[in-house]
This record gives structure tokens, C-alpha cells and sequence, in this order.
């Protein structure tokens, strides 16, 4: 057991350190030409896709690089590497993984230089967590397929090129998990219509989608007929080191921390509330368990041991912390915690209170917590399905 | 960064897994605790044989020279199956000597802790819940060769079964440690909720001791003492979270209602899920802080705070939920659970409960 870096590690963070001290300058110095540069630079460096293949353009990174390099942007506050965040997530490694040649010539450099946005086609109006259970119908028709159906929810559609679409080709199937096939689609392809979604914090990030009669090329096709379900477990699998979430939840305890220095109540410190401090421990406390469990499932990553379900612990965390945090800095703040940007008490601008809306993202988003704890309970501790 | 263990620790945890399975397995640890308030000494012997009470110690003295990580896999392993025996206190008396004794002190001590000689117990405290410099009330009068101890040490762990007890008491030259034989204070066994860890008061009037018995002390050795503590008793805690988890999941496999397993249930599956959860949780708090104890002093406060602030309170609940999810036969004497819910009590108040660790967290993050 050993927590400390090799010296190599330690030269890499120094390197990351460096290029953010040069590059990164303070919010309000960045002018229109900053995220333009940023991206071009970061790219040059080979940190974006830092784990893809070199082949594909990526730098075969470490693993322990890589959570270097997520910890130091997130420490900096840096924007992302990509301007896909889903096409560098999933996206792109499924095409790696399934997609034909002519598929990776097409889409992956694209991805790396941030010149398309990529969403997620998956989930519909009647099956969210029941994935499996899709029924968007795509019809092979001579040289193309023809799609109809609805996909809803789905994050960045509107402003997205293309979508990764999960669609059902066999009705007949044996089981919900066949029949399932994935394809690769122009969000302006004709018969795509998108309706932004409203949600609860005033915010237009999600969309539904109608598709009639939308002709896709068989080429654009990810995997073989039927093989849908599998790419994309697999490509979600990609999404893993919980360490950049990490350490963002790491500074916005230390925002609590200030909140509540800062804060009175009943007329006396809110510091000096015993109740207070404790609730500040258990989330300094949950935050560390979550960076120790990711650097011991990294360790078994490194050791070439298959994860299993495991980051679901974390999600769990997750999924908590997000509600919480922001909800006990609301609820510490009384009345004044209610109050949203531009209101004369709104606390730290009103940002407390416009987060503790948006928690669905993290929460819902990604699996619900009574899916992930479906997910512990059957695959790690071997219990029967419901 | 490695977050793993040596293939020398993973063969000292099969090792001590056999001793447990052959050696000292539930039934034999309650007969062991129901006859002979926890002791046998031909398997003391043999876990002396083994090596486990000398890995912390220096090889100068008879020890091994390992570290607290190894420690933890024995600790972690021996508390699985509820095992009575004074590893750790002994293992905090050794670390205590190392700390504060003099050289001709540890070279006269240590070398019988490691081989199992002397058992020796720790008496800190002298208040309940109040881990503090302050709770310490006995007293020690230095004269000229020799020093008077008084005061009355109401929980010591393993007194009983010790033959040694160090007593931590204050002085006009600040806090010492007095290393005094089992037969010269009056030891009284207090019934308490787990008898596979017995606690005894220790009256210690009148009892005499040499200065060459003393060793000095102070706050800092004092609150290094409790970390230490602290670790351990999460170690163990680690270990018998996992037992407990294990016993109920298979449980919930073959236990049949409304025509199937009840963990099919998520009222039953989803708390397992979230023991899971706790359990993964603080065991990584646990084995970073067993690294920080020799190799990171200046994080192991915090370190073992988060692990003991955070198993102290889901132990607990683990132990509830242990029994509960059983239905009655969970609440019978006969069956295992419920040993593992006592010792969730035992462990709760031990070198602090959440509460205390949970304000030292704060304290330690500015706050
Ligand atoms: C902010 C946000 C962004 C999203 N972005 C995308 C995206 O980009 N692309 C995309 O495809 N989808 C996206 N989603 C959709 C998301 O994946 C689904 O919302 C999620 O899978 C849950 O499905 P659902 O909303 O239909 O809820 P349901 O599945 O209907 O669940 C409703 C409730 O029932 C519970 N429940 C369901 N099944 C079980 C069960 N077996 N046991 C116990 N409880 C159960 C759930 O936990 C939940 O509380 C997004 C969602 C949100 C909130």
C-alpha cells in the first residue's frame, strides 16, 4: 500500500500544473478567442482522449495519469478538454470498440478537436430505467434503415450535430435485450424534430425527439443488427474514475465551509452549532471515502482485475452529496437561501439556491439510486432480480 | 499510488483466516467467552507462534518490523469471526512503550510482548465518553525511587485477561504511564453487552511501583495512543461488518416468503445494497489511515477520524439491520447475528464515537 506518486507521476502533475498557469488565465481576464485556443491547445498536448489509442489520435495515457490530469483541471476549475463531453465519454470509444474503419476515419478525429457535439439517443417516453425495453423501430429498407419513434430527455440535443441512437430492429426478439441495434445518426437528417424541454431550474438542456420516417444509410450503423445492447453497455462502462467529480465536490465543501463562516443563526454562528459542524465532518467524510474507494478500484484496474459494479458505490455517494450539500446550504441561509441571482439577499449571487434545483442531473441522469442499488445487489451480492 | 496488498500480506490474511476456521470458530469463541472469560492459552501460544503480536514491533526488540497495515489485515481477519483475543490491546500496549518508554524500558518489555509473555492492557481513561487529558484523573506521586499510584480506572478493555496493565496517570511532572502487574490492583469484571470483549474496572489505590516502571508521557503521545485505537478498533470493525453482511445475504438467498428468497424484496435488497455501500466506505477510510499511521504522521488524525466517525454510527446500524433482516431468528441466543450487534455496541464509544471524531474533523478543516 503506497499513496504516494512515482516520480514520473509527480513530473506529469507538474507538467499539468505548469500548462494551467500559462494558459488558464482568471475568469473574467478570458476574452472570445480563449475556449477557442484552450481546446487547441490542450488537443496539441495529447490530452485530449489522453486514454485512446494512439492510433486513434489519443496518447494510450495511464490510468494514473489520467486521474492526475482530471484532478488538476478540476482543481483549476478548467473548462473541459472537449466541447463532447459525450462523444469523448462513450462516443467515441464505442466506435472504437464496434465502428467500421471507415466509422473511426469519419468520427473520431472530429471528436478530438471538438468540431461536433454528440447526444444520447436512449432513453423514451415509456422506458427510462427499463432500458432494455426500447421501442424507437428502425426497418432495414434496400441500402438504408427507416427510423420512427421518440426519444426523450435527451441532454444537448438541441444544439448537437449527431446522436448516438439506440433503436429496435427485432419485435420478435427472445428477450429485451436482443433486437436491439445502434446507429449513428445527422441530427438534421429530415423527419429529426427536436422540442427543448423546460426543467425545473428555468434551464433548456434536454429535448425530446421525434423521428418519422428518418432515413439512415446502413453504413452509419454501430455493431451488427442486434448487437445495440451490448455496445452500449459497454461503451457506458467507459465512464469510470470518479476522481475529477471528486475533487469538485472537495472545493464546493470548501464554498460551505465559507458559507458558513459567514452565516448567523438565531443570532449566534452558524460555526459554533455543533449540529453544523458535524454535518460539515459527515460530508468531508463521505467526499474522502468516495476518493478512496476510486483510487482502490483504480488499483484494481491497474492490477488487471476486472470491475465489476463497483463504481455504483460511488454514484450512490454521489447522488446523495448532490442533494445535500447544496439543500443544507439553502435550508442553513432561512429566507435569504431562497433568493435567486439578482435578489438583494441572495447568498453567494443566488448560486446555493439555482443548484439545489438542478440536482436530476447527477441524480437521475445517470441511473437512479434505487437502480444502482438494484445494480450492488444482484451483480455484486448475488441476489435474485425483481 | 497502490491501494492494493503485498502477496506477503494476502498470504498472512489466508493465514489467519485457517486459525480463525480451525482454531477459533464461533462456537468455540462462545464457549470461550461463556466459560473462560475469553482466554485460552495454548491458542494464545499459538497466535503468539504465528507472529502477530510482534509485527509492529522493532526487530531490536524481538518484533517483526512491519507496519500498522499489517496489523489491520490481523485485526480485520480475527474480528470477522468475533475472536476475544487481546491482540489489540496488547498491540496498543507495544505501540505505547515504543512511544514513551526509555531504552532499557522497551528493551525489558517489548521482547515479551512480541512473544507473548506478558499481556498487557491499556488504561487510559478514566471518564466515559471523554476522550481528553483532562478525563485523566488518577493520579501518580513520584518519591524518590519509587511512585504511589490512586484512582480508579472504570473500562479497561482485557484486564482480565492481562498480566500487565499500563496505567495512564497525571503527576506534578505531567502525565505518566505505570506499568504495574495484573495482581497488584484490584480488578473487578463489569457485565457488560459483549462478553467477547470483556471490560473490567481496575482500582489502583495505594498500588507502589519503581521509577523504573514509569515512563513519561503527554498529550500528544496521549491523543497519538487513542489514533491508534481508533484504527484498530475500525479495523475490527471492517472485518466483523463483513461477516455480519455475508451471514445475512446468504440468508436472504434461502429464507422463502410469498413464494421467494427475500432478497428479492428490495425492502431487503436495498439495505443490503446500502451496507455494501457503508462497508466499502469505510474500509477505504480504514486502510488509508492504517498507511497514514507510518506513513503519513501529519494526516492520521484526520484520516482516522473519518474512519472512526463513519464506522462507529454505520456499524451500528449494520448490527441492526443484521439482526432485523433475519426476522426472529435473528433475536435468539442461538444464532450468530446478534453476537456481531453487540459488538457494534462495544465498538461504538471506543477511542471516541462519531461525535467526538466527527467535531475533531471539523476542527482539523478550519471550521
Ligand atoms: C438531467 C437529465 C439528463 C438526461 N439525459 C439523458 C440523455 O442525454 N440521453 C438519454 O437517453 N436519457 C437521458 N436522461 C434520462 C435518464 O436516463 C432517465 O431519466 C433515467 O434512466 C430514469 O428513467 P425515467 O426518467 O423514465 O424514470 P423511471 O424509470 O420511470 O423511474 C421512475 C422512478 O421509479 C424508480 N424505479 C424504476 N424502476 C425501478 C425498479 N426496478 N426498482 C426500484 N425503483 C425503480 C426510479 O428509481 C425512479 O425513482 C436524462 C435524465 C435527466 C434527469
Amino acid at each position: 500500500m503506497d499513496f504516494d506518486y512515482t516520480e514520473s507521476e509527480q513530473s506529469f502533475r507538474q507538467e499539468v500544473q505548469d500548462f494551467l498557469r500559462e494558459n488558464l488565465p482568471p475568469k473574467k481576464d478570458r476574452d472570445e478567442h480563449f475556449l477557442k485556443n484552450w481546446l487547441e491547445k490542450v488537443r496539441e498536448r495529447g490530452w485530449v482522449g489522453f486514454s485512446w489509442p494512439k492510433a486513434f489520435g489519443g496518447s494510450d495515457g495511464g490510468l494514473i495519469e489520467q486521474a492526475i490530469l482530471k484532478e488538476e483541471m478540476a482543481l483549476a476549475k478548467a473548462p473541459p478538454l472537449g466541447t463532447s463531453m459525450m462523444g469523448l465519454a462513450w462516443v467515441g470509444p464505442g466506435i472504437m470498440e464496434y465502428g467500421t474503419e471507415e466509422q473511426k476515419k469519419k468520427f473520431i478525429p472530429d471528436i478530438l478537436d471538438s468540431k461536433v457535439t454528440w447526444c444520447t439517443g436512449y432513453s423514451e417516453p415509456n422506458h427510462g430505467s427499463d432500458l432494455a425495453a426500447i421501442q424507437c423501430k428502425a426497418e432495414l429498407i434496400g441500402d438504408h434503415y427507416l427510423v420512427n419513434g421518440q426519444k426523450i430527455w435527451t441532454t444537448g440535443a438541441p444544439w448537437s450535430q449527431w446522436i448516438i441512437l439506440l433503436t429496435r430492429t427485432d419485435f420478435k426478439a427472445k428477450s429485451k435485450h436482443e433486437g436491439i441495434t445502434c446507429f449513428l445518426v445527422p441530427m438534421d437528417s429530415p423527419g429529426v424534430e427536436v422540442k427543448p424541454i423546460k426543467n425545473m431550474a428555468g434551464d433548456k438542456h434536454f429535448a425530446e425527439i421525434f423521428f418519422t420516417d428518418v432515413q439512415v444509410p446502413a453504413e452509419n450503423r454501430l455493431g451488427a443488427e442486434g448487437e445495440g445492447w451490448k455496445v452500449t453497455v459497454s461503451a457506458l462502462a467507459n465512464e469510470r474514475s470518479s476522481i475529477g467529480e471528486v475533487t469538485q465536490m472537495f472545493s464546493k465543501l470548501d464554498e460551505l465551509k465559507e458559507l458558513v463562516r459567514s452565516t448567523r443563526v438565531q443570532g449566534r454562528p452558524a460555526a459554533e452549532d455543533p449540529a453544523v459542524r458535524r454535518q460539515l465532518a459527515r460530508f468531508e467524510t463521505k467526499i474522502a471515502a468516495m476518493k478512496y474507494n476510486g483510487l482502490r478500484y483504480l488499483t484494481k484496474q491497474i492490477k488487471g482485475e476486472p470491475l465489476s459494479s463497483e463504481t455504483s458505490v460511488n454514484k450512490l455517494h454521489r447522488a446523495s452529496l448532490e442533494i445535500e450539500m447544496d439543500d443544507f446550504a439553502v435550508s442553513l441561509s432561512g429566507e435569504a437561501g431562497l433568493q435567486l441571482k439578482g435578489g438583494e439577499n441572495a447568498v453567494s449571487g443566488g448560486s446555493w439556491s439555482k443548484s439545489a434545483l438542478n440536482w436530476p442531473n447527477v441524480v437521475i441522469g445517470g441511473g437512479t439510486p434505487n437502480i444502482q442499488r438494484n445494480i450492488i445487489a444482484e451483480r455484486i451480492l448475488g441476489l435474485p432480480k425483481d | 499510488m497502490n491501494f492494493g496488498f503485498t502477496e506477503e500480506q494476502n498470504l498472512l490474511r489466508e493465514q489467519v483466516e485457517r486459525f480463525m476456521r480451525e482454531d477459533c470458530s464461533l462456537s468455540k469463541v462462545r464457549e470461550l467467552c461463556n466459560e473462560q472469560q475469553g482466554f485460552d492459552i495454548q491458542l494464545w501460544g499459538k497466535i503468539a507462534e504465528l507472529g502477530w503480536l510482534a509485527l509492529t514491533i522493532d526487530p531490536k526488540y524481538g518484533g517483526l518490523g512491519l507496519k500498522w497495515v499489517d496489523l489491520m489485515v490481523v485485526l480485520e481477519e480475527t474480528a470477522k469471526g468475533l475472536s476475544p483475543f487481546p491482540i489489540l490491546s496488547q498491540a496498543l500496549s507495544s505501540t505505547l512503550i515504543d512511544s514513551c518508554g526509555s531504552e532499557h524500558q522497551k528493551e525489558r518489555w517489548l521482547p515479551k510482548l512480541a512473544n507473548g509473555e506478558m499481556i498487557c492492557a491499556i488504561a487510559l481513561y478514566d471518564e466515559p465518553n471523554w476522550i481528553s487529558e483532562d478525563s485523566i484523573k488518577s493520579s501518580v506521586t513520584l518519591k524518590e525511587s519509587s511512585a504511589d499510584l490512586g484512582g480508579i480506572k472504570p473500562f479497561v478493555n482485557d484486564a482480565n485477561l492481562a498480566t500487565h496493565l499500563l496505567v495512564m496517570a497525571q503527576s506534578d511532572d505531567g502525565l505518566k504511564i505505570a506499568m504495574i502487574e495484573k495482581t497488584q490492583a484490584q480488578i473487578s469484571v463489569q457485565p457488560t453487552v459483549d462478553t467477547t470483549k470483556p471490560m473490567a474496572s481496575v482500582t489502583v489505590n495505594g498500588v507502589s511501583v519503581s521509577r523504573d516502571d514509569l515512563m513519561d508521557c503527554d498529550a500528544e503521545k496521549l491523543d497519538y495512543i487513542t489514533n491508534c485505537g481508533a484504527l484498530g478498533t475500525t479495523a475490527e470493525m471492517v472485518g466483523s461488518s463483513e461477516a455480519l453482511l455475508s451471514l445475512t445475504n446468504e440468508y436472504a438467498k434461502q429464507r422463502i416468503q410469498f413464494g421467494a428468497p427475500i432478497g428479492k424484496y428490495q425492502g431487503v435488497k436495498h439495505r443490503l445494497a446500502d451496507i455494501y455501500v457503508d462497508l466499502e466506505s469505510f474500509k477505504s477510510l480504514c486502510y488509508f489511515a492504517a498507511w497514514c499511521a507510518d506513513d503519513k504522521p501529519e494526516e492520521f488524525a484526520r484520516a482516522v477520524s473519518m474512519a472512526k466517525g463513519y464506522s462507529s454510527d454505520a456499524f451500528n446500524q449494520i448490527g441492526i439491520d443484521g439482526v432485523g433482516l433475519h426476522g426472529a431468528i435473528g433475536f435468539t441466543d442461538e444464532y450468530d447475528a446478534q453476537l456481531y450487534l453487540k459488538r457494534s455496541k462495544w465498538a461504538r464509544p471506543m477511542f471516541g464515537d462519531s461525535n467526538f471524531h466527527l467535531e475533531r474533523i471539523a476542527q482539523l478543516g478550519g471550521i
